[in-house]
């Protein structure tokens, strides 16, 4: 029986976790702008050929 | 043949670098300069991504930012080491504006970082404070075709941080919800009397996770039911909130005294999904705005003369007796006096009229016109406060921002809710007389159950996915109340300049001695060499001419252009310019002569857009229409020949015309739908019932407005109307399906023996057969609408 009790404080610990990273995710931002992160991943790191 | 960079078509083929041909030196320059610095992917990742440069900037025109005051108003952040600014670049539009606004540290050694919000087009850009400047970064950003966009609103208070306190409450709410849920099982499937201490528990864990939604989650409903009751209004957020508190007090005495678990998962459900429901539906374009006033359309700071110094000086500082310097395609700000040069002003975003006006020195020049050839000095009469334009937003009607219309949602729930306390009320009486311990179980039991929470499901779920169809078919949508606004309206009014024309395009008519080919293409390739707007379309109209030599080219301001090309002759301007005989008429007109003959002219009316005949046959059908323009007769006949007999022609009306003529439709009982564009719209699209601004890109400038419709969009208008209309139907389907679920778990409440277990299953079941009903058929009916 005590161990549902120790089950059931890991599994809100464990959501409780998850809704601290979604507070986090709408505060930085992450919900504001779904396209750029998309093509952002895209585009090719290049090394500068001109120097500067 | 077109441009490498922006996609528009050649006009010439000289402007070129290898194989690669620009329409203008503009669009080569910012090809050259990319390709300096590498950044030719630019192209590789979108098919000419760039934006038409014909119109260059001029050099000295982000001089303002140098002011310490202005600096300090734009920038977010600033010590020795770094500045932080935001600019709104309206051009944003692809993943290679992305790239390259990404890469600005390559084009300018000071710039730190830069990082695009594209829904909101806007770039942060971190520089280093010595190394750069604000003016520097600007210069920069004009330089690839990205001009900030900056104007006196920007003078104005920082906006507000963005809301997203209904976020949390929703996360939080759904954090609760889910784990109440799981915590319920055990009570809803039986434990063994062994285990009464376990069960005790997971109705404590259950209360205490109620609590945060209690206390924080469920405050949108409070806040808004106490709002309208102090208005002395029931509206439907307070029979839910009512509900809210009565459950959660019912079950936390349940869980006090031991009698059961309580309806906590069924309360912190329902405010999960009527959150959900309210985001849905509040969901907000951000990149938009609907309450633009003429700050918007003005610029933050303008060239005055000072002892023959151009200083820049910020618009509200401006005097009257001072004399402002206006270059070449910059907005004049404020009325004054022609003091130097010749005005070509372009009225047509303040008044409808289509083509420039040319002032001579001494006339007045209005706030609001766009200079469009050379530069002016104007000499300031009336501060920019006080200008004819800006009057215009000193009226009463621009200042209440109360909303026009009550959602018929609140009154159908003030009905329920009258039903619903006489049914508890009735049902009180009868458990006194009967059995009293029965009667607060029976009574709070018929508010669990009776809380118009399927209404308001119903209702945002609908309104939510319409604005979604609506707004990816580009019509934008202020907000939710909007869309019943659209329905009851009898009369439809134009605006003619912009709205049933476009500004940028004009059809052009050849009248006189016919011209040869060769004589065309000379005609072409002179226009092509001059930047007044009448040339440009008349080169574009007529096509590329190849190899034609122009010599001795002069340009007349507001009187013509002439030059020898291959030879001979021509002169292309107004009747006196190339001596033809003047005509009275009002329109437009530009003479031809070769070698001292005058051939003819070419005459440029308005261009309607293609959408609009069909869109008017459309409306014909349901509607009375009127147009009112700013703009003279000389539309009259096509006008009357688009839009038939029946619709009401104004012209020669200012903006307090339109807007008085929108009120006396209102007095006769008409609802009234204004279709505009400008500012000289402003007043009417405030004073309508419905106000539509139609905008060539989103981006530009849009008076204030109920909804944003794009240009292109406009054949589609009834389509739109005629899925807003459906809304209505479909949330009173939903709302009587959900009665059905309300009469079933009534019939548990009023005996006294509703269970949290049917409470459970009734809860979610009608709330998700709410959600597909609604979702489904507006959906559906979009696919059939093909939106």
């Amino acid at each position: 029986m005590s161990v549902i009790i120790v089950l059931l404080i890991a599994s809100i610990s464990v959501a409780a976790l998850f809704l601290i990273a979604f507070f986090w995710g709408v505060k930085s931002g992450q919900f504001e702008d779904d396209y750029s992160p998309a093509s952002r991943i895209l585009f090719d790191d290049k090394p500068s050929s001109v120097s500067k | 043949m077109s441009c490498f960079h922006c996609g528009e078509a050649c006009l010439t083929e000289k402007i070129r670098i290898e194989e690669k041909h620009f329409c203008c030196d503009g669009c080569k320059m910012v090809y050259s300069i990319l390709n300096q610095h590498d950044l030719c992917d630019y192209y590789s990742l979108n098919e000419k991504p760039g934006i038409n440069q014909r119109i260059r900037v001029r050099k000295d025109k982000f001089a303002f930012l140098d002011d310490q005051k202005i600096e300090a108003r734009l920038i977010s952040f600033r010590d020795e080491n770094q500045i932080h600014v935001t600019f709104y670049l309206p051009q944003m539009h692809c993943s290679s504006c992305l790239y390259l606004l990404e890469n600005l540290h390559r084009l300018e050694d000071g710039v730190l970082s830069s990082k695009v919000n594209f829904t909101r087009k806007e770039v942060e850009i971190v520089f280093q404070t010595k190394r750069s400047s604000l003016r520097k970064v600007a210069e920069i950003l004009t330089s690839i075709g990205y001009e900030p966009y900056i104007s006196l609103n920007d003078l104005k208070d920082k906006r507000p941080a963005i809301d997203r306190s209904m976020v949390y409450q929703l996360g939080l709410a759904g954090f609760c919800f889910g784990n109440i849920m799981l915590m319920s099982f055990p009570e809803y499937l039986g434990i063994d009397k062994s285990e009464e201490g376990l069960r005790g528990m997971f109705r404590w864990a259950n209360f205490a996770l109620a609590i945060p939604v209690l206390l924080y989650s469920a405050l949108p409903f409070y806040e808004s039911s106490w709002k309208s009751l102090k208005h002395k209004f029931l509206n439907i957020d307070a029979p839910i909130a009512l509900a809210i508190i009565v459950t959660f007090i019912r079950s936390a005495w349940e869980v006090l005294s031991g009698h059961g678990g309580g309806y906590f998962d069924s309360m912190t459900g329902i405010v999960f999904f009527m959150l959900a429901g309210r985001i849905l539906q509040d969901k907000t374009y951000r990149q938009l705005s609907f309450e633009r006033d003429y700050t918007s359309y003005f610029p933050i700071a303008v060239s005055v003369l000072k002892d023959g110094h151009e200083v820049p000086t910020t618009l509200p500082e401006i005097k009257a007796g001072d004399t402002l310097v206006i270059h070449n395609e910059e907005l004049i700000p404020a009325d004054g006096i022609l003091t130097r040069g010749k005005a070509f002003v372009d009225y047509s975003f303040v008044t409808g009229e289509s083509m420039p006006v040319l002032k001579e020195m001494g006339e007045i020049v209005y706030a609001g016109g766009k200079q469009t050839e050379g530069n002016i000095e104007v000499l300031v009469v009336k501060e920019v406060a006080q200008s004819y334009l800006t009057k215009l937003w000193n009226r009463e009607e621009f200042k209440k921002h109360e909303s026009k219309r009550v959602s018929f949602v609140h009154l159908l729930s003030r009905y329920f809710t009258y039903i619903v306390l006489t049914i508890a009320l009735f049902t009180g009486i009868y458990w006194q007389i009967n059995d009293p311990s029965r009667l607060w179980p029976a009574v709070t039991a018929i508010f669990i159950i009776a809380c118009p929470c399927a209404l308001l499901l119903s209702n945002t779920f609908t309104n939510g996915n319409i604005l979604r169809i609506l707004g990816r078919n580009h019509f934008y949508l202020r907000n939710a109340e909007t869309i019943e606004g659209l329905a009851p309206i009898t009369h439809v009014v134009f605006d003619k300049t912009g709205t049933l024309t476009s500004t940028d395009q004009q059809d052009i008519n050849y009248q006189g001695k016919l011209l040869n080919q060769v004589q065309l293409q000379q005609i072409s390739a002179l226009a092509a060499n001059s930047g007044h707007p009448l040339s440009r379309a008349l080169a574009r109209e007529l096509g590329v001419a190849r190899g034609m030599e122009i010599s001795s080219f002069r340009e007349t301001t507001g009187k013509g252009i002439e030059g020898f090309v291959k030879g001979d002759h021509l002169k292309l301007g107004s009747a006196v310019f190339t001596g033809a005989i003047p005509s009275d008429s009002h329109e437009t007109m530009v003479y031809v002569s070769i070698n001292d003959e005058v051939y003819g002219y070419f005459r440029f009316s308005n261009h309607y857009r293609e959408a609009i005949p069909g869109l008017i046959r459309e409306l014909k059908k349901d509607y009375r229409m009127t147009v009112l323009s700013g703009d003279n007769e000389s539309e009259k006949e096509n006008l009357r020949k688009l839009l038939g007999d029946k619709t009401q022609l104004f012209f020669h009306q200012k903006p307090e015309d339109k807007l008085q003529h929108i009120r006396n439709l209102q007095l006769r009982g008409e609802r009234v739908m204004m279709i505009g564009d400008g500012l000289n719209d402003a007043g009417a699209l405030r004073q309508s019932d419905m106000g539509i601004a139609v905008s060539e890109q989103t981006n530009n400038f849009t008076p204030s407005s109920d909804a944003i419709i794009e240009a292109r969009e406009l054949a589609r208008l009834p389509k739109f109307i005629r899925l807003c209309r459906a809304n209505r139907k479909i949330v009173i389907a939903s709302f009587i399906l959900s009665i059905v679920y309300n009469i079933i778990g009534l019939f548990f409440a009023v005996q006294g023996t509703l269970s949290p277990l049917i409470a459970a299953i009734l809860m979610p079941s009608s709330s998700l057969s709410i959600l597909l009903l609604t979702f489904g058929s507006s959906t559906l009916l979009a696919k059939r609408m093909k939106l």
